[in-house]
């Protein structure tokens, strides 16, 4: 199956860990991303105020190129369109449905982009890599596993941006179960973070480190206590957030027993035995790898 | 913060433009609390969101010399649980809106810091400087 | 035909604009018309003396008075021409004072708007025949479902008052939600103490059957004469021989989860609901006891052990059938299950409880170790599941402040070192002493946070719970650890209260509960007569509240009763035999099922038969029509509007429904606010009895817009009538469409009496639409009737 694969800014640099190992994740699967043709920067949080049509033109501009693939036969009747990045899902999904809600506001963008080729005929649906695996049957997940690590303590963390606001969510956003589906499927031990869905700070960090220390502290330890060995999250920022700036915690708390956090592909990278090139830990702060292969010596 | 208003057009106005900017109806607003016990970053701030929606519900623009919307994560789960179904993300996405559009921006790409500068994610960068500057 | 005419001058209301004298010259020649008098005030004693007088002396068969609103004066009037010796429906009221003179202000304009209505007024009276009353017998039967205290209190109003009561109740005992609970607010009354000769006086009352453990089957047939058939479950236990020694239970091997105790305490497969249930007998629970499920000859030591014989393995369910004449639902809540809301941990935390749970836990403290041990610091979290957007339950239910204040006194007096908290939103103490029994808590030193708690996490070493809101009066945030969360669940509507509302197409309110005929007056009525409801059934309350509920009922029943014939409203639908074929379409059209075909003819239940005329749509050959407003009644009003258009002048029809749009177009009147005096109102039960032929005729007799207001669905007494309009509604758009003339010119709007702006916002905007269209040329109008004779049945088939 081929689908059009958005990547967004961070997934070609700073988490190209995150493309690599999803792109091998989602081969083996039978899955080919095939990346949009002239993507560009979909703006990384949504627009919230009424009145500002501008900032809905990068995303709709990512759409427009969707609709060109199938045009010009690169993908076949696919108007999905797969994200990895969850604030790309959030900020391109909250656009789209906007543009749903208001007509006017879409020919009105449609009017001033007068230079694109197509109009954008609102049938483009933004899914998430999540979305995709849990159409996947779980036997053919369990025969792809060629590593497995029963016994790995996982605790997932969604964050906000795949859950809210509701009505772009991915899942319940009080009690999610999608991320911890996927982990059951995948045979490894499944540990609750009840602060699993609170907020890691996003952008703050740029401005106020220390909002991050804390809120990091917290959601870390939380896991901790409630015994995961490793944390999976599907976002570049919280995955910043919480792996990179680890440091700082480790700075004001000296007891601070760092704990690996990584891309939920990465981990099934792991699992699936896909080969070093596309784990990426190199770009991890914790590095993953001691957790992983110690549970791998333990299970072999 | 003064603890006297004198209630004029002013307010009204004030309280209208919020309105118009989130898109939403501030006064449906109960006080109920409900989004200060949600956030996440209540403790950075210095009034709590259910306060702010009070001063923009009175059409007090004092509430526009706070940090409140200011730390603001907008990881919206003050959306998701307010009981009368308000947006107050969206609330404060005006509040920040208003001040951003006198072209008074929050920070500077100046203060931060080169070594952050190296690692910072892209969509760090771009966030902070869409809800931060004009 | 003698027709008499009377105008009134209204006291200049209606004569300082609308000259009086012209508009009585204008009609005193038209046809039929025998008498005319203009009056000063008609509504007087004088102007009554006038009809009766006038009738006898010029022999009129017919009354027409002009003057203000028939919503005023139409039952007065009716009652003077019956006075006289006429039959009251041949009587007719012309608007000329709030849909006229109040709201047209040029004279000209008001003046031939007023005579146009007394034509029309003429028009309809001429076509008038006699309509009696019909009177049908009652009986004295009735059926209460739902034995909790309301059920109980109407049941008991009801015996004592010498009717025959059937009370069905679904669990194995009665005495409902009451029966849970520890003690009552604001007296702290013992609720088994003050609920237990009611349950007696219930069970051994002579003229009360009444039936546990039995849930309705089916409910069919119409006002002293509903036939009912409940479906009594097996208890496995023949109630006649069980003593409730209790052997039987003492020795049964399985335990389960105790309901009655909100899941607290275990009790075994053979059991009764709890020690002083009424009726105190035995029952098998068959999803849980050995014998029942897995069958052969496996258990059996309850009937080994019965010295009395009573267990029977071979219990079956039985149907019983048996006629009534009133029902009164009185199904009770239920309360929110607070999993809809995973923030609070309910079945995640072993801390969190219900407060029904506490409830139990108090209420059995007495007999043995508490069902679960409570702490020191308790916190209670109100408006769970109620005033919340997010779960759909905008209500509140009104007694979760006192329950909790409640509550809270009574921990804190088990153990005074305890530390209580409320958290809430609004304090809600309404009722008589609640107020005094708020201030009561404050002072034992209960406090009240006012701040609504988002979330609540646990520390999983010592299952304490963790809390943090804002206390929205001081503005700080307020973190603390509790032993013990108790929350406040709301009330929400039943599932039994959902299902009887189907078995009789009850109605509901936007917030699910049952809906009352009229929110001010009609607390207990339905729209479906002889039904009533009571109780939380109808929306949440506390049990004084229920307790008058259920008297009222009582006696709304009783009213209908007691005078053993009850009269039926004549204004319903009939059938023209002579053109009706049978064919049956109109069967289904009818929302309460009141058409059946007999002899090859349609026919139609007039006691069932509420009138809303949606049913006249849906037959092909118009076989079927509406007393007091037939078709040639609406067709010859709608000529009468139509006829005195000028050349390049705009009408608009405007079709009201007589208990929201025509009393709004009164208001807009009384309000003295001025609207387009090119518009003719004619006025209908429903406007769903509106066909779509009478539409297309209304165009083709010249009318340039036509607007329809109805009731929306919660005000509506109508059942369906809002989506059966806007099926006609689209239906002749689309003809409109096709034959090029605009779609806008037709408009249906659900209106609410109170809504003034929006009626005056209608016609203000219709009229400025239509002012700047081509008018529709007459080639077209006819092209529309000819539609309208020919097509519209094919074209009903395409659509």
């Amino acid at each position: 199956m081929k689908i059009p694969y958005y990547p967004g800014c961070t997934l070609k640099t700073k988490a190209k860990n995150f493309e690599i190992s999803s792109i091998a994740v989602a081969k083996s699967l039978g899955v080919e991303f095939v990346e949009i043709p002239r993507w560009n920067c979909c703006g990384a949080v949504p627009s919230l105020s009424s009145d500002d049509l501008i900032r809905h033109f990068a995303p709709i501009r990512n759409f427009i190129r969707v609709e060109e693939m199938n045009k010009a036969g690169i993908v076949d009747n696919e108007y999905r369109m797969v994200t990895l990045c969850a604030m790309c899902y959030n900020t391109l999904k909250m656009s789209n449905l906007r543009m749903r809600r208001n007509k006017e506001d879409l020919d009105k963008i449609n009017d001033v982009m007068y230079l694109e080729t197509e109009h954008y005929k609102q049938d483009v649906e933004v899914v998430h890599f999540l979305e995709i695996l849990k159409d996947i049957d779980a036997d053919k997940l369990q025969k792809n596993i060629k590593n497995p690590l029963p016994d790995l303590k996982v605790s997932p963390y969604y964050g906000c941006t795949l859950l809210r606001p509701k009505e772009i969510g991915i899942d319940d956003p009080e009690d999610p179960k999608i991320m911890e589906n996927l982990l059951t499927n995948l045979s490894v031990t499944l540990v609750n973070n009840p602060l699993k869905t609170r907020c890691c700070g996003s952008y703050q960090v740029v401005s106020d480190k220390d909002i991050i220390t804390s809120l990091g502290y917290d959601i870390l330890n939380n896991a901790k206590r409630a015994g995961a060995e490793v944390i999976v999250t599907s976002c570049p920022l919280c995955q910043f957030n919480l792996d990179r700036r680890q440091k700082d915690i480790i700075e004001l708390h000296h007891d601070f027993e760092p704990i690996p956090v990584l891309y939920f592909t990465q981990l099934m990278a792991f699992l699936f035995d896909l080969g070093e090139e596309s784990y990426g830990f190199e770009q991890n702060y914790i590095d993953p790898k001691k957790v992983l292969n110690r549970k791998e010596l333990v299970s072999n | 913060m003064s603890n006297k208003l004198i209630l004029s057009d002013k307010n009204v106005e004030f309280t209208e433009k919020v309105n118009e900017i989130s898109g939403e109806v501030v006064t449906l607003c109960e006080q109920c609390g409900t989004c200060s016990g949600s956030c996440p970053l209540v403790a950075e701030m210095d009034i709590t969101p259910s306060n702010m929606m009070r001063l923009v519900e009175l059409g007090d623009e004092e509430v526009l010399d706070t940090k409140t919307f200011w730390v603001c994560a907008s990881c919206f789960t003050c959306t998701t649980r307010c009981p009368r179904g308000i947006d107050i993300a969206k609330v404060g996405e005006a509040l920040r809106q208003i001040k951003l559009r006198k072209a008074i921006d929050r920070i500077d790409i100046k203060n931060i810091a080169e070594e952050d500068r190296k690692i910072l994610p892209q969509v760090a960068i771009v966030a902070a400087f869409r809800k931060f500057t004009s | 035909m003698r027709i008499g005419v009377y105008i009134c001058h209204c006291g200049g209301n209606i004569s300082d604009v609308v000259d009086v004298k012209k508009v009585a010259e204008s009609i005193k020649d038209n046809e039929g018309v025998t008498f005319v008098r203009d009056v000063e005030h008609m509504c007087s004693e004088e102007g009554q003396k006038y009809i009766i007088d006038d009738i006898k002396e010029h022999n009129l068969d017919h009354i027409v008075v002009a003057s203000c609103s028939p919503l005023f004066h139409e039952k007065t009037f009716m009652k003077t021409v019956e006075k006289a010796g006429l039959n009251a429906y041949n009587f007719e009221m012309a608007n000329i004072r709030e849909q006229c003179s109040w709201c047209h202000f040029s004279k000209g304009s008001a003046t031939s708007k007023a005579i146009d209505l007394v034509n029309m007024a003429l028009a309809k009276v001429r076509s008038d025949i006699p309509l009696e009353r019909q009177k049908l017998p009652i009986g004295r039967r009735v059926l209460v479902i739902g034995g909790g205290i309301t059920g109980i209190q109407a049941s008991l109003d009801l015996g004592d008052s010498g009717f025959e009561v059937y009370l069905v109740e679904k669990e194995p005992a009665i005495g409902g939600k009451m029966a849970k609970l520890s003690k009552t607010f604001p007296t702290e009354d013992c609720a088994t103490c003050i609920i237990g000769p009611k349950l007696a006086d219930c069970a051994e009352h002579p003229n009360i059957n009444l039936m546990t453990y039995s849930e309705i089957e089916s409910i069919t047939g119409y006002l002293g004469n509903f036939t009912v058939t409940v479906r009594k479950k097996p208890r496995y236990v023949d109630i006649d021989k069980c003593v409730a020694c209790g052997i039987c239970a003492d020795k049964c091997p399985v335990k389960v989860p105790d309901e009655f105790n909100e899941g607290l305490s275990l009790r075994k497969a053979i059991y009764v609901q709890n020690p002083v249930a009424v009726p105190r007998k035995y029952l098998i629970d068959e999803k849980n006891c050995k014998r029942l499920v897995q069958g052969g000859k496996i258990c059996g030591i309850c009937e080994k052990l019965c010295t009395q014989g009573a267990i029977n393995f071979e219990d079956k369910e039985e149907l019983i059938s048996f006629n009534v004449d009133t029902i009164i639902t009185a199904t009770g809540y239920e309360l929110f299950d607070p999993e809809k809301k995973p923030v609070y941990g309910f079945g995640k935390y072993s801390n969190v409880l219900t407060a029904l749970q506490l409830e139990r836990i108090i209420a059995t403290g007495s007999s043995g170790p508490p069902l679960k041990p409570i702490g020191k610091r308790v916190a209670f979290i109100q408006c769970v599941g109620s005033r919340d957007e997010q779960v759909d339950r905008e209500n509140c239910s009104r007694i979760c402040c006192m329950y909790a204040t409640k509550l809270a006194q009574l921990l804190k007096r088990l153990d005074p070192s305890r530390d209580i908290y409320i958290f809430y939103t609004d304090l809600r103490a309404y009722g008589k002493g609640f107020e005094e029994y708020y201030k009561r808590a404050q002072n034992a030193g209960i406090k009240y946070i006012r701040g609504r708690v988002a979330e609540i996490r646990e520390d999983s070493q010592s299952k304490k719970l963790h809390i943090l809101s804002e206390d929205t009066l001081s503005r700080k945030m307020i973190e603390g650890e509790f032993d013990l969360v108790v929350l406040s669940t709301g009330i929400v509507p039943s599932s039994g209260s959902e299902q009887i509302a189907d078995i009789l197409k009850l109605a509901r309110s936007a917030d699910g509960f049952l809906q009352e005929a009229h929110p001010k007056f009609r607390p207990v009525d339905t729209l479906i007569d002889g039904v009533f409801i009571a109780g939380c059934a109808q929306g949440p309350k506390d049990i004084p509240d229920s307790v008058a509920q259920g008297s009222a009922s009582a006696s709304r029943a009783m009213r209908l009763m007691n005078k053993g014939v009850f009269e039926i409203e004549p204004i319903i639908a009939f059938v023209h035999n002579d053109i009706c074929d049978g064919c049956g379409l109109c069967i289904n059209s009818c929302p309460l099922k009141a058409i059946s075909i007999e002899n090859g003819k349609a026919k139609i239940n007039e006691v069932i038969c509420k009138g809303c005329g949606m049913c006249i749509a849906d037959c092909p050959n118009d076989a079927l029509d509406l007393r007091y407003y037939t078709n040639k009644q609406l067709m010859e009003q709608i000529d009468e509007a139509l006829k005195t258009k000028k050349e390049g002048e705009t009408r608009i029809i405007v079709f009201a429904d007589n208990t929201c749009t025509y009393r709004l177009a009164d208001n807009i009147g009384t309000a003295r606010l001025s609207y387009p005096a090119e518009t003719r109102i004619i006025r209908v039960p429903s406007v769903s009895r509106i066909t779509p032929k009478l539409l297309l005729y209304a165009f083709k007799s010249g009318a340039d817009g036509i607007f329809m207001g109805e009731c929306d669905n919660r005000a509506s007494p109508y059942t369906g009538s809002v989506d059966k309009i806007k099926k006609n509604v689209s239906l002749v758009k689309e003809i409109l469409k096709k034959d090029g003339i605009s779609e806008e010119r037709l408009k249906f709007a659900e209106l609410l009496a109170s809504l003034l702006t929006d009626f005056y916002k209608h016609i203000t905007e219709l009229t400025k639409f239509l002012k700047k269209e081509e008018p529709i040329s007459i080639e077209k109008r006819e092209r529309l009737w000819e539609i309208a004779k020919n097509e519209l049945f094919s074209e009903r088939v395409e659509a």
